[in-house]
């Protein structure tokens, strides 16, 4: 326990920190959006995160190497937009009128089956995914070894943010969707079939679940577990950033990717309970999230 | 009030349902009797969310949290210290209401959603604590072999203790729903903005039917300890928190046994589907995604929907005359 806390240390925590943070963006970002638009929390999310992580695996395993890798981080978001599309057209769609609670418990049950279903298609065995050789091993930042995969996700978190929001602010389906989410009724009396804008919403936001667990897999165990947690994790994001507000989400997870690793070097056992802690510190003293919520 | 209440057909109705209650463990076998014991603290547990979701229509979205705050509450005392066993099952709810309190006070500054969000993240917080303060409560693994007093050393005895316990607790609950605060909560539910309009403190009562609430919630816990003899923090997991939200729109929001009735419903699909399939969470993803389309006021909900419409038609002649 007395082991003092040096720059190097504390350098490689912070940039474990980032670039744990990125993957918690992509992810909760997606929340954000679906939220931003369709106002309703997608108890989904999660399940579509770790369908995306076992998609990345098998295409990986199955066409390997440098290929494999890229194939995968297309395929598995596609794959959950396929999955979500499906869902949305032949359900969700019909409960747009309905209470908001019952949209909510839809996607609870849409998290149950999924993760059945990804029960009876992969097992319930441990899973993991080495990153392809050129991003393999690590360099040495600042007097510190950093794992390249780690980079990595560092260069594609930003990417992600600037891409979101170039196309919520600058295209014509970001300025409907966000128009639709304020008032739907009067987006359809110009002509505009609301029910498609909110199914594209809901699968894009759909997508980047997939393409954050595409992107973990590489770094963590993929196992029938990892839904619960990160479902979690992004809703305090998503929540303490403000909802439905992407640069929100983006604040949320630095602070959330932070927090955790700074608190390794603090109280390692505890490591966990810090990011809750600064989620119910800034809840308290500003329960609407730190940024401006889109409602 | 009380004569009324001794008068009604609901009255009677218990006064027979009550001995055949008490009748179950002479006739029915132990592995019965002991499901009907979850039935029985699971129903309390779903009807003590319903104060809050259904009639005071709050996003009460972590209510786990207090059942496990109180089941470990009087696991701990049972455990740890040598109190009398009275202490911790007293313990249990009032430590539940309190985190109710502490919770609530801070969540209902906000409205809907903002509101289910804050309590996720309290009640996540709660989860995470219990998760990993393992000198405390062995995190993971949970507390076993809780010791217990005498009387509840048989299933029986078990038996008798919870249904009295839940007996009490529908009791104070029902005349709660009845009384005026109940119909406070009902009318924040219905129309909180003409509640503040005139002079109704909506979140000073929204913040009583909390710790109320959390109260039961937590009297479910400890009955919980009673029964398994074990705690463990998935107690106080948030997707426990979403199933007990599905017993009650599965057996009706709006109705008093509504969520008991989902409860029962629950208890039993995951007995006898748990025994056959590894895949329960399968069946129960598709048996909400059925009542969400065709159900959505739960089953006693559409007997509701009966029973107002005769009273509207009655009433109406009544005015016609």
């Amino acid at each position: 326990m007395e082991q003092s806390i040096t720059l190097a240390g504390f350098t490689s925590q912070l940039l474990v920190g980032l670039s744990r943070a990125m993957i918690l963006f992509i992810v909760s970002s997606g929340l954000s959006f679906i939220l931003g638009v369709l106002r309703v929390p997608n108890v989904a999310h999660g399940s579509l995160y770790m369908i995306g992580a076992f998609v990345a695996h098998s295409v990986a395993t199955a066409v390997g190497g440098v290929s494999g890798f890229w194939l995968a981080l297309v395929l598995a978001p596609l794959a959950v937009a396929v999955i979500s599309l499906i869902a949305e057209r032949t359900l969700f769609c019909h409960l747009y009128e309905r209470e908001h609670l019952m949209l909510l418990l839809f996607t609870f049950a849409l998290m149950l089956i999924l993760g059945d279903l990804t029960k009876i298609t992969w097992g319930a065995d441990y899973r993991s995914l080495t990153a392809p050789p050129f991003l393999q091993g690590s360099v040495s930042v600042l007097g510190t070894a950093f794992p390249r995969y780690n980079l990595f996700l560092l260069a594609v978190g930003p990417v992600v943010a600037v891409g979101l929001w170039l196309l919520t602010s600058r295209t014509m389906f970001g300025k409907i969707a966000r128009a639709a989410a304020v008032d739907r009724e009067m987006v359809g009396a110009i002509g505009i079939n609301v029910s498609w804008v909110f199914a594209l919403a809901f699968v894009l936001g759909c997508l980047l679940a997939g393409l954050g667990g595409a992107l973990v897999s590489p770094t963590v165990s993929i196992t029938l577990g990892m839904d619960h947690t990160i479902i979690i994790e992004t809703f305090l994001i998503v929540t303490i950033g403000g909802l439905g507000n992407i640069w929100g989400a983006l604040a949320g997870s630095l602070i959330f990717g932070i927090t955790q690793s700074i608190g390794v070097l603090i109280l390692p056992q505890f490591a966990i309970v810090f990011p809750y802690l600064a989620v119910v510190v800034i809840l308290t003293l500003k329960p609407t999230g730190l940024l401006k919520s889109v409602w | 009030m009380i004569a009324d209440i001794v008068r009604s057909r609901a009255f009677v109705q218990h006064v027979v349902l009550l001995p055949v209650l008490l009748l179950v463990p002479a006739v029915a076998g132990r592995f019965y009797v002991y499901i009907l014991a979850v039935i029985f603290v699971t129903g309390l547990l779903a009807m003590s969310l319903n104060l809050l979701a259904g009639h005071g229509g709050a996003y009460q979205f972590h209510h786990a949290a207090f059942y496990g705050v109180g089941a470990y509450t009087a696991a701990l005392i049972l455990t740890r210290t040598s109190l009398p066993a009275w202490v911790a099952f007293g313990a249990g709810p009032i430590a539940a209401a309190a985190t109710g309190f502490v919770v609530g006070a801070i969540c209902v500054r906000l409205n809907k959603l903002y509101f289910g969000m804050l309590q996720i993240s309290l009640g996540s917080l709660i989860w995470i604590l219990v998760l990993r303060w393992y000198s405390l409560t062995n995190g993971d693994d949970g507390i076993h072999g809780i010791p217990m007093p005498e009387f509840l050393s048989s299933a029986t005895g078990v038996y008798y203790f919870v249904l009295g316990v839940v007996a009490v607790c529908l009791a104070l609950m029902y005349l709660i729903l009845k009384s005026p605060f109940g119909a406070t909560l009902r009318a924040i539910r219905d129309n909180p903005q003409r509640c503040e309009a005139v002079g109704i403190n909506v979140r000073r009562h929204q913040l009583i039917g909390i710790v109320v609430a959390t109260f039961f919630a937590g009297v479910a816990g400890v009955l919980f300890v009673v029964l398994e003899g074990s705690v463990f923090p998935d107690m106080l997991f948030w997707v426990l928190s979403l199933e007990i939200f599905i017993m009650c729109l599965l057996g009706g929001w709006f109705t008093f046994y509504g969520p008991m009735l989902g409860a029962a419903i629950m208890v039993a699909l995951r007995t006898f589907v748990g025994s056959y399939t590894d895949y329960w969470t399968l069946v129960l993803g598709i048996v909400l995604i059925l009542l969400i389309f065709f159900l959505p006021e739960g089953i006693m909900g559409i007997h509701l929907r009966e029973l107002v419409r005769q009273r509207g038609r009655r009433a109406s002649m009544k005015a016609a005359e």
